[in-house]
């Protein structure tokens, strides 16, 4: 317990201090960058790890937060407007999005969510008069929460942190939680939920709604982020990307996705400054990673770790038993 | 009136494409239990192989007819590797096999980017199938006739092979029941690979048929798998009959669609495959819920 406190306040020390021992200001952007990128992640890992659904359908969500926020300044509403109806759309899509999918669990899910988010793409790409198509949309100025500015590096940093500490408190409050207990029971013996009471299908939208939460709450920080928004962000291969996140670090823990957003982001960004192919390099990760290490880097390495103090315990204790 | 009967037309000819792409989907969803999220690539692959024989940059032009044989022929040999060397890696593993699909449709798009850059190809139509066909006031395009007339063709086969044959009683053996299947001595994984390897002809085959109407260029892929996915989910999955009309249908929404509401078409698929899913979970032919 001692040793998982000072990891803990390690950790926090860490994040807070980022701005002073990173070499630069784009080294604090490209931690903001995972930042908000781990808070997506945490929302689709709790359907991916927590409810055992697949999707592929995520960054139609993202985006539509994004583009609602960007929609909102673009015609002159303030910041507060803008981000609430982006929550509050972000929300309603998800419950739509949550209604059509859970039609259907495993395979079918996953068929339906990729369904929904290329129909968004389409969505973002063709409806012109909306959205500005291949354009996209171009935002002026953050937002200044409480009188701070956010404009600089830092201050856009310190805001996503907050963001993300919340983010990931709740997501350990609600793994915790009864119900977060039941979702991981239709994870695993839905028909005995059922069995016992429970009614499966209301503990996966609730999950659900939670996730598209997060989704949404990311896609506004990544929108005012990076000004813009266009099409491209609704595109399969960021859903991939997002899911290669959760499964990278590892699925149904809770610092797996944030671990995994942290190697997808800085793999992207070192990679692109030698390489342009970035899609093919996804591909093949994700090939390996889904072949080699299926559970993914966090469970993968503890399992590594606790192997290693066994065998070191035995050791030990073999040299003590000798004498 | 004329403007009406072009889009009819044209509806069925996109049709017929989609029928030939979704076939071998459907086939390989309904004996494998995955949606092959390769699907579009291997579309887009014929597409390129077509292109670069019929335009010569090999050296040598070729026919088309023999051009498109030849694509869909080296799709099937790369579906056929696909499936032994990384799917049977993760026997019984659905999830698993659906993420290398997704990873490899990535690795093919960009392979595609990378062999013959961004820029679109346009392919001719075949010698002969060039010009209308002339009726009254109307004049219609040849090739479509022809490329609806090789899907009825393709369909008929098909339905011979799946319906007539030894194999392909084998097959819908293993759609129904695939642990029976086995059972009785039907070598299901062997199955597999072959009904893989004409799945990724059948689909390479559309997309260099296609190729004079819809031209090759990178994201084709994602412009068809899309449409694969909403014809199999609104016809149901491992049946012939259901990915023909789903076919049909979708080819109509999305013609009509397009015409009259530009910047929806996308949204107007999403129409019936909502339906289907609301009241017919298991597609309108389709015998199981995937």
């Amino acid at each position: 317990m001692s040793t998982r406190l000072i990891a803990l306040a390690v950790a926090f020390v860490a994040l807070f201090t980022v701005p002073y021992w990173m070499p630069g200001v784009y080294y604090v952007n490209v931690a903001s960058q995972i930042l908000f990128y781990a808070v997506f992640a945490l929302g689709l890992n709790v359907l991916v790890g927590y409810a055992g659904l697949v999707s592929l359908g995520h960054a139609g969500l993202f985006g539509i937060a994004a583009y609602a926020t960007g929609y909102m300044l673009q015609n002159g509403f303030g910041h507060v407007p803008a981000i609430l109806v982006a929550l509050v759309l972000g929300l309603v899509a998800m419950a739509i999005y949550a209604v059509l999918s859970l039609r259907s669990t495993g395979i079918g899910f996953i068929m339906i969510t990729l369904a929904i988010g290329e129909i968004l793409w389409g969505l973002a790409y063709r409806w012109i008069s909306m959205t500005g198509g291949d354009n996209g949309i171009s935002l002026h100025g953050r937002p200044a929460p409480f009188g701070i500015d956010v404009n600089t590096a830092n201050g856009f940093y310190y805001m996503t942190l907050v963001v993300f500490l919340a983010a990931v408190l709740s997501v350990a409050i609600f793994v915790r939680s009864p119900l977060g207990a039941a979702l991981k029971g239709t994870r695993d013996q839905p028909r005995r939920m059922n069995a016992l009471g429970y009614h499966v299908w209301a503990i996966r939208f609730w999950a659900c709604l939670f996730s598209g939460l997060l989704t949404a709450v990311s896609g506004i920080l990544f929108v005012y982020y990076t000004q813009f928004i266009s099409p491209q962000t609704l595109a399969l291969t960021s859903s991939a990307e997002v899911l290669l996140m959760v499964i990278s670090g590892g699925a149904g823990t809770l610092l797996g996705p944030i671990v995994g957003a942290g190697v997808v982001v800085v793999v992207k960004s070192v990679v692109s400054g030698f390489i342009t192919r970035w899609n093919f390099l996804l591909g093949a990760i994700f090939v390996a990673i889904v072949i080699l290490m299926p559970e993914g880097l966090v469970p993968g390495s503890a399992r590594l770790w606790r192997l290693f103090w066994r065998k070191a315990g035995q050791r030990s204790a073999k040299a003590e038993a000798k004498p | 009136m004329t403007l009406w009967l072009v889009l009819a037309v044209n509806s069925v000819t996109f049709g017929g494409l989609l029928f030939l792409l979704s076939a071998g989907f459907s086939l390989i969803f309904g004996l494998m239990r995955i949606p092959n999220l390769t699907h579009g690539s291997l579309f887009m692959l014929g597409a390129y192989f077509g292109a670069t024989f019929v335009g010569g940059m090999l050296g040598v032009m070729f026919n088309f007819w023999l051009a498109a044989l030849m694509a869909a022929l080296l799709v099937a040999a790369f579906g056929a590797l696909l499936e032994r060397f990384l799917l049977r890696q993760l026997p019984g593993q659905q999830l698993a096999q659906v993420l290398v699909t997704l990873g490899v449709s990535f690795m093919a798009a960009d392979f595609c980017l990378m062999m013959w850059g961004g820029d679109p190809i346009n392919v001719a139509s075949p010698e002969g199938l060039v010009g209308f066909l002339r009726a009254g006031s109307v004049a219609i395009p040849k090739y479509r006739i022809a490329i609806i007339v090789i899907a009825v063709v393709v369909a008929a086969a098909l339905w011979l092979l799946l319906d007539r044959t030894r194999l392909g009683a084998m097959i819908r053996a293993g759609v129904d029941d695939p642990d029976m299947a086995r059972v009785v001595g039907i070598q299901v994984s062997r199955l597999f690979t072959i009904v893989f390897a004409l799945g990724a002809g059948l689909a390479a085959f559309a997309g260099i048929i296609g190729g004079p109407i819809l031209s090759v260029y990178p994201g084709l892929d994602q412009d068809m798998l899309p449409l694969a996915l909403v014809v199999v989910i609104l016809g149901g999955t491992g049946s012939l009959l259901g990915s023909f009309v789903g076919s049909i249908v979708i080819g109509f929404i999305y013609n009509f669609g397009q015409a009259m509401l530009p910047e929806l078409a996308y949204f107007v698929l999403f129409l019936p495959m909502l339906l289907v899913l609301l009241f017919r979970p298991q597609g309108l032919f389709g015998r199981f819920v995937p």
